[in-house]
């Protein structure tokens, strides 16, 4: 009977990981959720769970200071600025971007990115934006800084404290491979350091790479985009996104590739419930 | 005489060395340079390509243009072996990323 037992143990053991693997692709958004908020609550427990949007200075007092002290004036002020008057600017044919969004294009931040059944895509809001403008006749902008991240600061703006609220609905199984693929993307390691988005994000927020301090995943992208001081100038998470892959020794795709945009989503879902803070600003 | 045969074999061998070095032409460069950009289009496909594959790649390009074959041919062998790595890696994760996922 004890070698029986024995012989059990081992078989489960050896089932072991398979069987997680499986648990794992096979889980829901709603279980994914769960799991991602309980992890980062039980692991910063003195985090009020609002404050990882805030990413490194939630992490770390000393940069907590000199991020208030900032924000006194704002970094991303000039492309808070600018961007306001991009939104209103009408275009060549009268119409402005208010004519594209819902309300009007303000207070949306929230809703994106969403899945777009027709189109079999999830669409961000700087692919909205870029939308927009070739509709309308106008030459897309750079996805990565600059107008972009001047239009979408000021939209982030107004949602200024408005909850995420992305969805995954579930009669789309679409949607939810989106989903699974964004998820797969952010687990997954790759470039010659052999770093995932977890590596730095999951297993490290709170340390430090090199001079950085790592943000944790929740909440990681409410406060896009950012004036960050490593570039002396605004960045768009496609901008982030290429730049983790660099960083990493991995060639970058395409701003906006369908993989990035399925991460985001991850992502952005799995910050459901937590303040738009952006724009923002980081080290 | 077992000292003779001691210089001889050792003077075979840095002739054999010597002129393996002194062996990459353009031809060879091209052979190695060709092997490398194959295993970097299909990490390519895969979406995993490493930015050092891509500087070996035009370190290879650039010692070749300058006909430093040999560097070049050394560069491409180099810009492969990453290549094929950044492909193993991708079969690799593709299958052990779940054991990441937080649950």
């Amino acid at each position: 009977m004890m070698r029986g037992l024995a012989l059990l143990v081992v078989l489960g053991m050896l089932a072991g990981p398979q069987f997680a693997r499986a648990e794992a692709t096979k889980s829901s958004p709603e279980k994914d959720f769960k799991a991602f908020r309980d992890y980062f609550t039980h692991k910063f427990p003195k985090v009020p769970l609002k404050d990882f949007v805030n990413g490194p200075y939630s992490m770390d007092e000393g940069l907590r200071k000199q991020w208030i002290e900032k924000e006194t004036f704002p970094p991303y002020d000039f492309a808070l600025d600018h961007g306001k008057e991009l939104f209103n600017k009408p275009f060549k044919n009268g119409k402005t971007f208010a004519d594209c969004f819902p309300h009007k294009g303000i207070g949306i931040r929230q809703n994106y990115p969403y899945f777009d059944e027709k189109k079999g895509e999830v669409i961000t809001l700087e692919v909205a934006v870029n939308q927009c403008l070739e509709k309308n006749g106008e030459k897309p902008y750079n996805y990565m800084k600059d107008d972009m991240a001047a239009v979408t600061a000021y939209m982030a703006f107004t949602s200024r404290g408005k909850p995420f609220n992305i969805k995954v609905p579930k009669n789309s199984p679409k949607a939810l491979e989106a989903y699974e693929k964004g998820k797969q993307y952010f687990y997954q390691r790759r470039g010659q350091f052999n770093f995932s988005c977890a590596s730095c994000h999951v297993q490290e927020p709170g340390e430090h790479i090199r001079a950085e301090v790592l943000a944790p995943a929740l909440g990681i992208l409410n406060a896009m985009p950012i004036y960050r001081s490593a570039w002396g100038g605004m960045g768009t998470i496609s901008r982030r996104f290429t730049s983790c892959n660099s960083q990493v020794r991995g060639v970058p795709l395409k701003p906006q590739d369908p993989e990035y945009r399925n991460v985001e989503y991850y992502l952005s879902y799995m910050a459901n419930g937590l303040p738009i803070s952006g724009p923002g600003s980081r080290p | 005489m077992r000292i003779m045969t001691s210089i001889v074999a050792g003077a075979a061998v840095l002739m054999a060395l010597t002129s393996a070095h002194a062996a990459e032409t353009a031809d060879t460069f091209k052979a190695a340079y060709e092997k490398a950009e194959a295993a970097n289009k299909k990490a390519g496909d895969l979406r995993n390509q490493w930015t050092t594959t891509d500087k070996a790649l035009k370190a290879a390009k650039k010692a070749a243009d300058e006909g430093n074959f040999d560097l070049a041919t050394k560069e491409a062998k180099h810009a492969e072996a990453l290549a094929n790595a950044s492909i193993a890696q991708t079969e690799r994760e593709v299958k052990l990323w779940p054991d990441a996922v937080i649950r």
